[in-house]
């Protein structure tokens, strides 16, 4: 028996683990929560509670034992569930605080990261529930560590909840206010989505679909500092396909890595393979940035002319990678670009090169949108909500995800900056339009759906 | 199942000696061997068979061994490399 792979292969591998900051980034444990609902909360709470603990019980154990084995690094455990609105609704009561403690303690049971799912899906219009739950994101995002929550404000078919993008502007404020003391944290756990996807398995916008199974295992993984590396060993003067060429045979080997740790954890905890998602997803350490890919490919600084035309074949490439090397490819798949977690958009928005309006303009063609973005905490609940309503915009006409974080952090303006502490980071202040858009916002209602033909 | 043993560190009298001992005292059979010396730095990787080793106290043994060598062991599952490099 001999090594099927060469030596500089093995020590490839290893140097991408060492050196270039390769990792799973999650392996998030779906779990679906219907059969919890109860009129009583409290019981509803409980039965949250045991069916979470039932199933991902084994989840961080199993993950331990095979990134032992694998000798590759898994950052997070985590699990997403149900959208809560959908299982709270049949409970009497008004505060649904309790159900994100039960989440909360679930996911301390089980020595998870986050649990993602405190969620709402109101893209047509809220429900009873819906409202309820919203309404309870600023005391339930203050009261608990772990839980994340999202709502899906739109969609392509759908159109955009203009009437819950006005809410969740208050909501977005509120939670800042609530969460002071603590930067502001509240909203790094608070996504607003148009185009949700329901097997997506990075926080904070991960919930398990209703179309999911009872159960299921997704794997995000991350590498923009091997992507990083294998762009430094191109000429400088290597044309743009041969750029692409290489970040697509990247993700091909990352993506592979990725499906193999998916269906090992599978395996070992008898639950369905869902997805592998493919996302650059950079940390604040050095040499794991997105934006110092983009800057290799020959920008003077992220943000700059060209930082869109090089975004979009940077995300392109990592799908056609991630697709090739992988039938389950899903949930979010492409380039994150979130200001707070990557050294690079740190430097650049620092530096004025990047501001709110450029990175408005990169979500068109990147897999999410406006992620962990800081402004000042003056700024109206009116124009919160209006920028939410742009970046759906953006989502719909599309037809694809955008999602937005944004951190209204209280007391801080201009030149300020905040830190988050781990992967969340530190987001500089950025600069929002002083013009208002109250009275648009006030107008509530909904905007239609877009054309699906005449794509001009 | 099968592992690649990768053994990094300066070079010296022994490493092999002490590495393979460390295996077949556990009853663990070595497949094939690379090994290579770049300038003082020694470089060894081994594909071996477990056999019915516990993988997480086989590491454990390793890691001791490499320590007591004064090099760097690890132990992966070949797996990782198949998928990452073939097709």
């Amino acid at each position: 028996m001999k090594f099927e792979v060469g030596k500089n292969e093995i020590l490839e591998t290893q140097n991408m683990i060492d050196a270039q900051h390769l990792d799973i980034r999650t392996v998030t444990m779906g779990v679906a929560l219907t059969d919890c609902a109860d009129p009583d909360p409290a019981r509803a709470a409980e039965k949250i509670y045991d069916k979470i603990t039932r199933c991902a019980g084994e989840l961080v154990p199993t993950c331990e034992a095979i990134s032992r084995e694998m000798g590759i690094p898994i950052i997070n455990k985590r699990i997403s569930v149900t959208p809560i609105a959908l299982v709270a609704a049949a409970s009497e009561t008004e505060d649904y605080t309790p159900f994100a403690r039960a989440l909360d303690r679930a996911a301390k049971t089980c020595g998870c990261d986050f649990i993602g799912g405190f969620s709402a899906l109101v893209q047509k219009g809220c429900t009873t529930a819906d409202l309820r739950l919203i309404r309870s994101f600023p005391q339930a995002l203050a009261e608990t560590d772990l839980v994340c929550s999202s709502v899906n404000v739109g969609s392509t078919r759908a159109g955009i909840n203009m009437d819950a993008v006005r809410l969740l502007g208050e909501v977005v404020k509120q939670t800042a206010d609530l969460t002071r003391d603590n930067q502001s944290m509240g909203c790094a756990k608070l996504v607003v989505f148009c185009n949700a996807v329901e097997d997506n398995p990075f926080m904070a916008g991960a919930f398990h679909g209703v179309g999911e199974a009872e159960c299921a295992v997704n794997v995000g993984i991350s590498g923009p500092g091997v992507v990083f590396h294998a762009l430094q060993k191109l000429e400088k003067d290597a044309p743009l396909d041969l750029v692409a060429e290489t970040v697509k045979r990247t993700a091909f080997k990352i993506t592979r890595m990725g499906e193999l740790i998916a269906r090992e954890a599978s395996k070992r905890l008898n639950v369905p393979f869902g997805i592998v998602d493919l996302s650059l997803a950079p940390t604040p350490a050095v040499g794991d940035s997105v934006a110092r890919i983009l800057e290799s490919m020959g920008l003077d600084r992220c943000g700059t002319h060209g930082t869109t035309a090089a975004l979009a074949l940077l995300n392109d490439a990592v799908k056609k990678g991630g697709v090739m090397a992988s039938s389950s490819v899903g949930g979010l798949s492409g380039a994150f670009i979130p200001v707070s977690e990557d050294e690079g958009m740190i430097a650049a928005a620092k530096s004025g090169a990047l501001t709110l309006d450029k990175l408005e303009a990169m979500t068109c063609v990147c897999s999410v949108g406006l992620d962990m973005i800081a402004v000042p905490g003056d700024t109206p609940a009116s124009t919160l909500a209006a920028i939410l309503a742009d970046e759906a915009a953006i989502g719909m006409v599309n037809g694809k995800t955008t999602a937005v974080r944004l951190i209204p952090a209280y007391g801080k303006q201009l030149g300020d900056e905040i830190e988050l502490g781990g992967l969340l980071g530190t987001a500089p202040i950025m600069r929002v339009h002083h013009h208002g858009a109250e009275e648009f916002i006030n107008r509530g209602g909904r905007i239609p759906a877009p054309m699906h033909s005449f794509r001009n | 199942m099968k592992a690649v043993v990768t053994v990094i560190g300066r070079d010296a009298v022994g490493i092999i000696a002490g590495i393979c001992t460390c295996l077949a005292g556990r009853g663990v059979n070595v497949l094939d061997i690379n090994q290579t010396t770049l300038q003082d730095l020694f470089v060894m990787n081994m594909l071996v068979e477990l056999g019915e080793n516990d993988f997480a106290a086989l590491t454990d043994a390793l890691n001791a061994e490499g320590e007591r060598l004064g090099v760097n062991v690890r132990m992966q599952r070949e797996d990782i490399f198949d998928a990452m490099h073939r097709i």
